[in-house]
């Protein structure tokens, strides 16, 4: 199988999803990009962060749509016209910028099933760029998926790899509810094996990165990859844990965490957000409620500090967990 | 337009630094020296200078992601920020913002932001305590062509109407948001009359020479410190660099950056300005030339050499004080 990295696999995923169905298009700033410029390239970047690549040349100006810098507009034309039966998948560039545009994400699109009595639906996805590891500072870091996880009406999803990025996105343009969808951006450039062919990720549904009876440690996004890398390291100390991805926030797989944590007893989670209210907590409210009988020892979140993301390549090293952090951890918990 | 010797001398050191700065920012970026997002400012610079040698450090400006010159032609120590973009604890703001939010409040700037069109909401409320405290003083707001597009930049300049606050919003035209050009993300063909539409006078400048924003800037500013409401600088003007250090530039016609540079630069524009009125040299400009080349070479060196920021800093300054005391 060909290896593709989570922008590429992202790529595929769109060009796909809009070769087979018309009411798909893109939305946002520079997704094609040099429009009105004297080079005449108009199309030539395919988003900030190159995700939408190509797509104006393959499928115009009427479903490659570039905006001005207006956040508010572009998830209210995203909605509106997920309203009335289109399949929109706009981006918002970074996930931070939610700041601007949050009414529209909140109080519209992700309430409107709700308040009009189950008679609408509105399938727009919402695309961003998320988290740290750029020096990028406090507003263009942030993970911004914990917040919106507490919105009810909002489906949330965040991959950490290519191949689920290709699947989630999939469904998430299938998916007749509005979908945030969360592109861990230090991940872009990860590759791994993903299939030419179009196939869906159902949400809601956990992947077990790693197998083991000792400790369940959950993770999201970027910190999938380095919590594997700590449990990894940990096999030679004869540790082994069960790595549960969620993929989705938000429906989360709560029976996948709770069965995991029955058979080991103790857990961990880890996220990048700071930890007031996130999902770290949320999981470990989760096991405390559900499953404290099971439980060994207390439940431990590795997490950001609750601070904003500090431009400083040391300082941002510190505040995102690392591998070292996440063994630490699990080490505490078997103590 | 009556602008002493001094001040002239100043209005160019104030441009010669800013170019010197962004263009050595450029070069220790390509050298893996400094981290983040960085937007160069070069090519613009008359447009901060011929706006903050209006103002003095009570009055306020706010500015945006392309930061650097704003914030030097208000005063900013150079050092200070040349270490704020290295990343060190001794960085104007501890290294905690970066390029993107290099600020000094004591200055009047109230900060560099990576939110575009976050500033001009912000800078109405600095103009709206002028005008309670009535001290005469202004706030300015730096936008792009870009951030007017924005709905906080269209909620500041009507709030700013209806409040009768001396706001100035300076509207940089650089023709472009990233890789999108005016005259596609403007729906209109007149941004200086869309602007007008709100209530306020905008006067127009040539932001390639400073003389010109000088004078624009000038009626500005007085019309809104003399109790007049807010008013508008609409200076048209080009970026010497890409969007941010590393853009490939597919929106760039042929020869573009090489007619900006010799045909809109505001440093030559100057000197031929004043090139014969006998009362600057360019012996003097030379010489404020290699001046502003060691100060840089200096702030790279101190940046180079100072203290950077330990992991117990991350939690510092998120609040004045967190829980009882
Ligand atoms: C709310 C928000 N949307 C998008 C961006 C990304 N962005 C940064 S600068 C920029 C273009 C700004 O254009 P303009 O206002 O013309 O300023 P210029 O870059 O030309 O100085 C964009 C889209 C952002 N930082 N914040
Ligand atoms: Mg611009």
């Amino acid at each position: 199988m060909p290896e593709k990295t989570m922008r590429d696999a992202i790529n595929e995923a769109l060009h796909q999803a809009m070769a087979e169905d018309d009411s798909v298009f893109v939305i946002g700033e520079d997704v094609a990009g040099c429009n009105g410029s004297p080079s005449g390239k108009v199309g030539e970047v395919g988003g900030v962060f190159g995700v939408t690549s190509g797509l104006y040349k393959a499928f115009g100006p009427d479903r490659c749509i570039d905006t001005p810098i207006s956040e508010s507009a572009i998830v209210g034309a995203a909605a509106g016209a997920a309203l009335v039966g289109m399949r929109p998948v706009a981006e918002i560039m970074f996930a931070d910028f939610i700041g601007v545009c949050m009414d529209q994400i909140v109080n519209q699109m992700g309430k409107f099933r709700y308040m009009f009595g189950g008679k609408s639906r509105c399938p727009a996805v919402i695309r961003f760029a998320s988290g740290g590891g750029f020096s990028a500072a406090g507003q263009h870091s942030q993970s911004m998926y914990q917040v919106m996880t507490s919105f009810p009406g909002l489906k949330v999803v965040i991959p950490s790899n290519a191949y689920d990025a290709k699947g989630l996105l999939l469904q998430a343009i299938r998916d007749d509810d509005p979908v945030l969808f969360f592109e861990p951006k230090a991940l872009y450039q990860e590759a791994c094996e993903v299939p030419d062919e179009m196939y869906t990720l159902p949400f809601g549904e956990a992947a077990f990165v790693r197998e083991g009876d000792d400790v369940t440690v959950v993770a999201f996004g970027q910190m999938v990859n380095r919590a594997a890398a700590a449990i990894d390291a940990l096999e030679a100390d004869g540790i082994s844990c069960d790595l549960i991805d969620p993929r989705t926030s938000s429906p989360l797989d709560e029976d996948a965490i709770l069965e995991s944590v029955e058979a080991t007893g103790r857990l961990v989670v880890v996220d990048e957000s700071p930890p007031r209210c996130g999902l770290t907590a949320d999981i470990a409210a989760l096991a405390a409620d559900r499953a404290f009988h099971a439980l060994k020892a207390p439940v431990k979140q590795v997490s950001a500090p609750h601070s904003p993301t500090p431009f400083s390549p040391e300082l941002e090293a510190a505040y995102i967990p690392d591998v070292e952090k996440i063994k630490t951890t699990i080490k505490e918990v078997l103590a | 337009m009556n602008l002493s010797r001094d001040q002239l001398l100043r209005a160019y050191r104030q441009m010669k630094t800013i170019r010197e700065f962004e263009e050595r920012a450029h070069a220790e970026i390509m050298n893996g020296q400094i981290a983040g997002f960085t937007h160069l400012y070069t090519g613009q610079e008359a447009n901060a200078v011929g706006v903050c040698e209006h103002l003095d450090h009570q009055d306020t400006i706010i500015s945006t992601h392309r930061g650097h010159g704003h914030c030097i032609a208000k005063g900013a120590d150079v050092i200070g920020m040349m270490k704020e973009l290295w990343g060190s604890a001794e960085g104007l703001c501890k290294g905690k913002g970066g390029s993107m939010h290099v600020a000094d409040i004591e200055k009047g700037i109230l900060g560099a932001n990576g939110i575009v069109a976050g500033g001009p909401p912000i800078s109405v409320g600095s103009a709206l305590a002028a005008k309670i405290r009535k001290n005469g003083r202004v706030a300015v707001s730096f936008s792009g062509d870009g951030s007017v597009n924005q709905g906080t930049c269209f909620e500041a300049m009507n709030l700013a109407v209806v409040l009768k606050v001396p706001a100035v919003f300076v509207i940089e035209n650089n023709y472009y948001s990233e890789h999108t050009n005016i005259s596609y993300a403007v729906g209109c063909d007149d941004l200086k009359a869309r602007t007008e539409g709100f209530g306020f006078p905008v006067f127009v400048a040539d932001g390639a020479d400073f003389f010109s924003v000088y004078d624009a800037a000038g009626k500005a500013i007085e019309h809104a410190r003399s109790g007049n409401g807010p008013a508008g600088v609409f200076a048209e003007t080009g970026r010497f660099h890409g969007h941010f250090v590393g853009d490939p530039q597919y929106y760039r016609a042929d020869g573009e950056l090489d007619d900006l540079r010799e045909n809109s630069c505001c440093l030559k524009n100057f000197r031929a300005r004043v090139d014969g009125g006998g009362v600057v040299s360019a012996e003097e400009l030379d010489a404020i030339d290699a001046e502003v080349m060691a100060l840089i070479d200096e702030a790279v060196s101190a940046a180079r050499a100072a203290a950077r920021p330990t992991a117990e800093q991350v939690t510092e300054d998120v609040y004045i004080q967190y829980g009882s005391a």
